[in-house]
């Protein structure tokens, strides 16, 4: 298998389906001449033409709903947000128009778009582009959510986002695009709502989504060299939820940690503590655990930013509580 | 006023009659409420009748796409839908429009090309101009009209859709009902600008403002406004001037107007100035129009019995239609 990029990964799905389906195009904010601003959709305006990859102006509003309304009328429009944090800008056309818009008509029409673009906290940026917004999009029906962590769930996933007949909020990470991994030569698809275990374990199950899970994995490392068995479940979709996966792992390992990078108020962590706690209450030996950003915005100084965060540190520490190791 | 010389009356009288039918549903759907049977936001077009009447008469059905606001039983009569339909959606119905999960103010039907009310003041705008990019791109041939009202014009959405549609020559007609009023505040309240096409102009869109209450020229501006823009592929804006004769809602008892404003425009009724100017040329009798107007009043009537006869949405449709 080649050994790609996140953002290659990425880049090899978008190609794939333009290829596949010429009512598929892309538009937001520098994917066509400058390439991307984190170079996702390098090459694609030259193989694809300015009809299907649009440079739009910075009206995130204006062109989230663009889409909506393309969408309505047939194509399948991948909407790239240079950073998910400004698409709060564009949140009313999204959760009120694309989310909507079926039930509203009596299912009379279908939203097949994607919205994509890194999420989470960054580096060095303060407090506006360092933030996760996962729960926002979780919170309402009608969406797909989808966070991948690797180049090959980023992959798969996106490719079977594009094809999807509804609108898909697709997670990236801004330090993940250089991440590499394995992906293979041949076409595959990975289906909506289906985690995916990353590390077989007996002890203690670790519960993450997006670049938070590499973190998961290296936390497992540490705990394996201290005599303990991790599992690490990769959500991978959002919504839907792949609750079965996460419950098989809790009623294996009675201990469980859910690490989110986003502040600990009603978030992704949450939710997913509380389908544990109310589904797989026989099951545990311990309280969940959760680790995850804190309740503060985020601060410019490096020390400080990385304090507020999700560490593996943190994530050890966790597992060893929910397992009264002190 | 536009001279109705050049048409013979197989054109006019069902664009007369049209109006006329959605006046008289407006008025049973107040009184509808008024008894109950209709709840929520309601948003009556009595007053309007022509724009969306002269609109639909210029529109190729099946190919232009209609989208607008809350105000949008007269735009769902006028594409098509059933007065049966709209009046069962009112009443939450599953034989409604929009199966009953819509209401007032998402009336819609993919088959007539009518993407709905939107309850989102100026939502359905860049929606709009992506349905005119999805027309170009695929070579539909046809165009979108995108409907909203004077308090929508000052949204994010308005502005900036109206950038990409120009940007990327785009088949849409925006169409600003300007009805004086978002809700209580009058344009004057709310408005840098007096005359709201100009802002049109500032994105380099050909702009223009006309009378809404004059049926022949609403037709005849947006017939030409569309054969331009289909034939050229970029968008037009007209501001509308027309009156609601209703409050903003049911709710509203329009305080905020004084009684010889509403008077005046009640003496340039679009439904009287078209049935009078048909008159004087001969083309209907005072007896033609009161059998008319029994006519679409026992449509109406219809319409209310059919809502009222309708069964409710079974419990399994709340969780239908969410996603594809």
């Amino acid at each position: 298998m080649a050994i790609i990029t996140m953002r290659e990964a990425l880049r090899q799905a978008l190609d794939e389906e333009m290829q596949r389906d010429p009512t598929v195009i892309l538009m937001g904010e520098e994917v066509g001449q400058y390439d991307g601003a984190y170079k996702v959709s390098k090459g694609l305006l030259d193989k694809y033409g300015d009809q299907r990859v649009l440079d739009t102006p910075i009206t995130e509003l204006g062109f989230t709903g663009l889409a909506v309304g393309a969408a309505m009328g047939g194509l399948r429009p991948v909407v790239e947000w240079m950073t998910i944090q400004f698409g709060l800008l564009a949140i009313d056309q999204l959760i009120n128009n694309a989310a909507k818009m079926r039930y509203m008509s009596g299912g009379q029409f279908k939203i097949p778009m994607v919205v994509r673009g890194p999420n989470g906290p960054a580096e060095y940026l303060s407090s506006q582009h360092s933030q996760s917004f996962a729960s926002y999009f979780v919170h309402v029906p009608g969406f797909i959510v989808l966070a991948p962590s690797t180049p090959y769930d980023a992959k798969g996933l996106l490719k079977t986002a594009i094809r999807d007949d509804n609108c898909v909020i697709f997670l990236e990470s801004e330090m993940s695009y250089g991440l590499k991994g394995e992906v293979p030569e041949e076409e595959y698809l990975i289906p909506i709502g289906s985690a995916d275990v990353k590390r077989q374990g007996t002890d203690v199950t670790i519960v993450s989504f997006s670049k938070p899970v590499l973190q998961c994995l290296a936390a497992a490392e540490e705990l394996a060299r201290q005599g303990i068995s991790a599992e690490v479940v990769d959500l991978r979709s959002l919504r839907p939820l792949d609750e079965e996966t996460v419950y098989a792992s809790v009623r294996k390992t009675n201990r469980v940690v859910v690490v989110d990078e986003a502040w600990p108020n009603a978030g992704v962590a949450n939710y997913v503590t509380s389908l544990i706690s109310r589904n797989c209450f026989d099951d545990l030996d311990a309280p969940v655990e959760e680790v995850t950003g804190m309740d503060v915005p985020m601060p410019y100084n490096h020390t400080l930013e990385l304090m507020v965060q999700p560490s593996v540190e943190k994530i050890v520490a966790a597992a060893k509580r929910a397992l009264y190791i002190d | 006023m536009r001279s109705i010389k050049g048409y013979k009356k197989d054109f006019l009288l069902p664009i007369l009659r049209e109006m006329l039918l959605v006046r008289r549903f407006e008025e049973k759907a107040g009184q509808m409420y008024g008894l109950r049977k209709i709840g929520g936001f309601c948003h009556l077009y009595n007053g309007q009748e022509a724009v969306s009447s002269g609109t639909a008469a210029a529109m190729v059905k099946g190919v232009d796409v209609l989208l607008t606001g809350y105000r949008d039983h007269g735009h769902a009569l006028t594409m098509g839908i059933t007065p049966n339909e709209v009046m069962a959606e009112l009443y939450g119905k599953v034989t409604g429009c929009s199966k009953g999960k819509g209401g007032s103010m998402h009336l819609f039907s993919a088959d007539k090309k009518m993407w709905g009310g939107n309850g989102i003041v100026g939502g359905q705008i860049p929606v709009a101009t992506g349905s005119a990019f999805a027309q170009k791109y695929l070579k539909t041939g046809g165009a979108t009209l995108c409907f909203f009202g004077d308090g929508a014009i000052h949204q994010g959405a308005f502005h900036e859709s109206l950038n990409l549609a120009a940007l990327w020559k785009l088949p849409v007609l925006y169409l600003c009902e300007n009805n004086q009023y978002g809700m209580g505040t009058s344009v004057e309240r709310a408005s840098s600008v007096k005359d709201l096409y100009i802002k049109g102009q500032a994105y380099g869109i050909p702009s223009k403002q006309i009378n809404g209450m004059d049926v022949i020229e609403v037709y005849e501006e947006v017939k030409s406004a569309l054969e331009a823009i289909k034939r050229d592929s970029f968008p037009q804006f007209f501001e509308v001037r027309t009156y609601r004769y209703r409050g903003h809602s049911m709710s509203d008892p329009a305080k905020y107007r004084t009684k010889e404003e509403t008077e005046a425009y009640l003496a340039q009724d679009p439904i009287n100035i078209l049935k009078d100017r048909m008159v004087q040329e001969k083309m209907l009798t005072e007896e033609e129009f009161q059998e008319i107007d029994k006519e679409v009043k026992e449509i109406v009537a219809q319409s209310v019995e059919f809502a009222e006869n309708s069964p409710e949405p079974d419990p399994s449709e709340i969780t239908t239609d969410i996603y594809a």
